[in-house]
């Protein structure tokens, strides 16, 4: 595909992009509904309220009933749009999303507005590290995770289509339009940003952005990369992922998650099943954020082109993190036939943990 | 695998009655008919809610064969009267009285509760035809009923949509979220219909969570609530509750109906000790002649 990375890519907000294509998509889907619980401000459903008043609903601060109430809905031929921070969707509503909207596979869409970390000020009350994880668990749900507001609109558009539930990330604060005039994704389908050969990189959300700056710092250290960009985190383009990890042998996985069973996850599930691959993990450790600005945020949580960067070049062996500098890549050299992966792979775990855990436990 | 008896009155030919009168009493042997037979298929595959089964039969019979308008051959049809039975432990009931309505033979009553069929512990509307909603995990039917009433209202429809609930259910702080937004909402043919049997799982329910006063609870949140209880065995009182809903004009709508829990056999009556306990081979001998009795009883009426 066309390079997207633009260095003066406009600045566009997920939720200004998602309130926006619920309004322009309203007079061509007469069934659609929005729903929000008392943030339709922030979410910015608000337009829509506005420009179609008796096809939105605010039903206060009461997620739950909201995921229930859309239920009904759906089951009866509309096609609601349920609206909130996607941390209160993940958990406040998680019984009503899988038991009603999920267990009896209903077109319901649950736009989660302030993914990540993105609500950065408000603190570890409000930012959604693990939402990833929580939707992915539920049969019947798809997982889009946008990397841009144009990713976003597309998101939604695909949603309407399906016959079940989707769960679209958003995230509050302004980003770069890096898909504007791109194919639109499929579900289900990774677009490859750029081909390379010693690693692959695989990205979802707004660090995608990240990770094609971190691309072109690695290339010019020689290092060249495979990157995908996942937009749809369940299903999965495990073809894809086992394609490229075949080729590198070396896989990082970048989110703006918490480490355990998000995109992550994913994404050593599928490499894993196809191919022996060394991996490592960009994310949230496991632990609780605070308040701050969203880029010093991101940067303090290991979530930046420069955690990318070292991590790639971990992984590559070119500067293994707590280990012998040899270590990594004899590792991945040996040819994978006798060995089995899970074994190696621990290895390698134990042999970063000592240098990381110490760290984390210090602080707390 | 036992059978079921056959009813001493076909259900085509209660749906045909035109006497009010006549059908109130074939309803009210269908009921307590349906209700031996959860007892028998309880009994049967060792596994199922007795208690608060047998505390709705006879308002599920009603419903289904007076009040609602449905077509069991044509299951999901779009202009159909919902039920959301949000109590779904007592789905067994529910499954009698489909089956007996024609939405799936009656024989399938037999694989209740056991691998690869249609008719889940808890009631699915994925899998088993009739079923408006699934329900299991308490507490979410108010707010499901609530959306599929809005959903009628913005599609100019004008079916019904009822939801019976129990104590468990309005233990659940989301059904009263739900009725905060009914109240909001007023979206017309909403009704809610209180199974009120007055025990749940673990105890009474003045002693689990009370409840009361209910009436003075449905005022407060601003519902039009019937002014008197009517008696959830009665057909002919819940006939007339009925017919009360079915003149309001004032939206949302609540009945609630004073039942009892384990209802037609002394020992498992007002208590909460039948809620989902095994009926073994010695309780079920010592129980089914009293459910004889009465059927006896309502067939002599017949």
């Amino acid at each position: 595909m066309k390079t997207p990375l633009k260095t003066n890519a406009k600045l566009v907000s997920m939720r200004d992009a998602l309130g926006q294509a619920l309004v322009d998509f309203a007079p061509e889907i007469p069934e659609l509904v929005v729903l929000d619980a008392d943030v339709s401000h922030s979410t910015k459903t608000l337009g829509f309220a506005k420009a179609y008043p008796d096809r939105f609903f605010n039903v206060g601060v009461a997620e739950g009933n909201m995921a229930d109430i859309a239920a009904g809905m759906a089951a009866c031929g509309l096609r609601p749009v349920i609206n909130t921070f996607s941390l209160f969707l993940a958990l406040k509503c998680a019984d009503q999303i899988r038991n009603t909207i999920c267990y009896n596979n209903l077109p319901v869409v649950l736009a989660g507005a302030y993914g990540g970390l993105s609500d950065s000020y408000d603190g570890a009350s409000h930012q959604a590290i693990l939402d990833i994880a929580m939707m992915r668990a539920l049969p019947n749900m798809v997982v889009i995770v946008p990397a841009d507001a144009a990713e976003t609109r597309q998101a939604l558009r695909l949603a309407l289509r399906r016959d079940g539930p989707t769960f679209i990330r958003g995230c509050r604060n302004e980003t770069p339009v890096i898909f504007e005039g791109a194919e639109p994704f499929k579900i289900g389908k990774a677009r490859k940003l750029r081909d390379g050969k010693d690693l692959t990189i695989a990205a979802c959300g707004v660090p995608v952005l990240m990770a094609l700056e971190a691309v072109e710092r690695l290339a010019k250290d020689g290092i060249s990369v495979d990157l995908l960009a996942l937009a749809t985190v369940k299903p999965i383009d495990e073809a894809a992922l086992a394609a490229s990890a075949a080729k590198t042998g070396k896989v990082l996985a970048v989110e703006e998650h918490t480490i355990y069973g998000g995109f992550g996850g994913a994404v050593a599930e599928a490499v894993a099943k196809h191919v022996p691959a060394k991996m490592d993990f960009i994310g949230v450790q496991d632990r609780f954020t605070e308040s701050g600005a969203y880029d010093a945020l991101l940067k303090k949580y290991g979530i930046s082109t420069e955690a990318i960067v070292a991590k790639a070049k971990a992984l590559v062996g070119e500067q293994p993190a707590g280990a012998k500098p040899g270590a990594a890549k004899a590792a991945v050299k040996k040819p994978a036939a006798k060995k089995v992966v899970t074994g190696r792979g621990a290895a390698k775990k134990s042999a970063r943990k000592p240098q990381a855990k110490p760290r984390g436990r210090k602080r707390t | 695998m036992g059978t079921l008896m056959a009813p001493k009155v076909e259900p085509a030919r209660i749906l045909a009655e035109k006497d009010r009168g006549k059908k109130a009493t074939m309803m009210q042997y269908l009921a307590h008919k349906l209700r031996v037979d959860v007892w028998d298929i309880l009994h049967e595959k060792g596994t199922g809610h007795w208690g608060g089964a047998s505390s709705v039969a006879e308002i599920l019979t009603t419903l289904y064969f007076d009040a609602m308008n449905v077509r069991p051959q044509d299951p999901r049809w779009a202009d159909r009267d919902r039920l959301v039975l949000s109590k779904g432990h007592a789905s067994a009931i529910l499954y009698a009285v489909l089956a007996s309505r024609g939405f799936f033979p009656v024989e399938e009553l037999h694989t209740f509760r056991q691998i690869n069929s249609r008719l889940q512990g808890h009631p699915c509307m994925k899998d088993t035809p009739g079923v408006d909603m699934s329900a299991g995990a308490l507490g979410h039917g108010m707010s499901v009923s609530l959306g599929m009433a809005m959903a009628a209202r913005l599609q100019k429809k004008s079916y019904w949509s009822y939801v019976i609930m129990g104590e468990g259910c309005l233990d659940e702080g989301q059904t009263w979220e739900a009725f905060m937004a009914a109240a909001k909402f007023k979206p017309e043919r909403l009704v809610a219909l209180i199974d009120y049997n007055g025990f749940q799982l673990d105890g009474s329910s003045d002693e689990i969570m009370p409840l009361g006063p209910l009436f003075e609870k449905f005022y407060a949140f601003q519902w039009n609530v019937a002014p008197t209880v009517f008696n959830g065995h009665e057909v002919r009182d819940i006939l007339r509750a009925l017919e009360w809903v079915k003149m309001q004009s004032s939206w949302p709508v609540a009945v609630i109906f004073k039942t009892k829990k384990g209802r037609g056999i002394s020992f498992t009556e007002d208590t909460h000790k039948y809620h989902g306990a095994v009926i073994d081979d010695q309780t079920y001998a010592k129980g089914r002649p009293e459910l004889l009795a009465t059927l006896a009883e309502l067939e002599a009426a017949l």
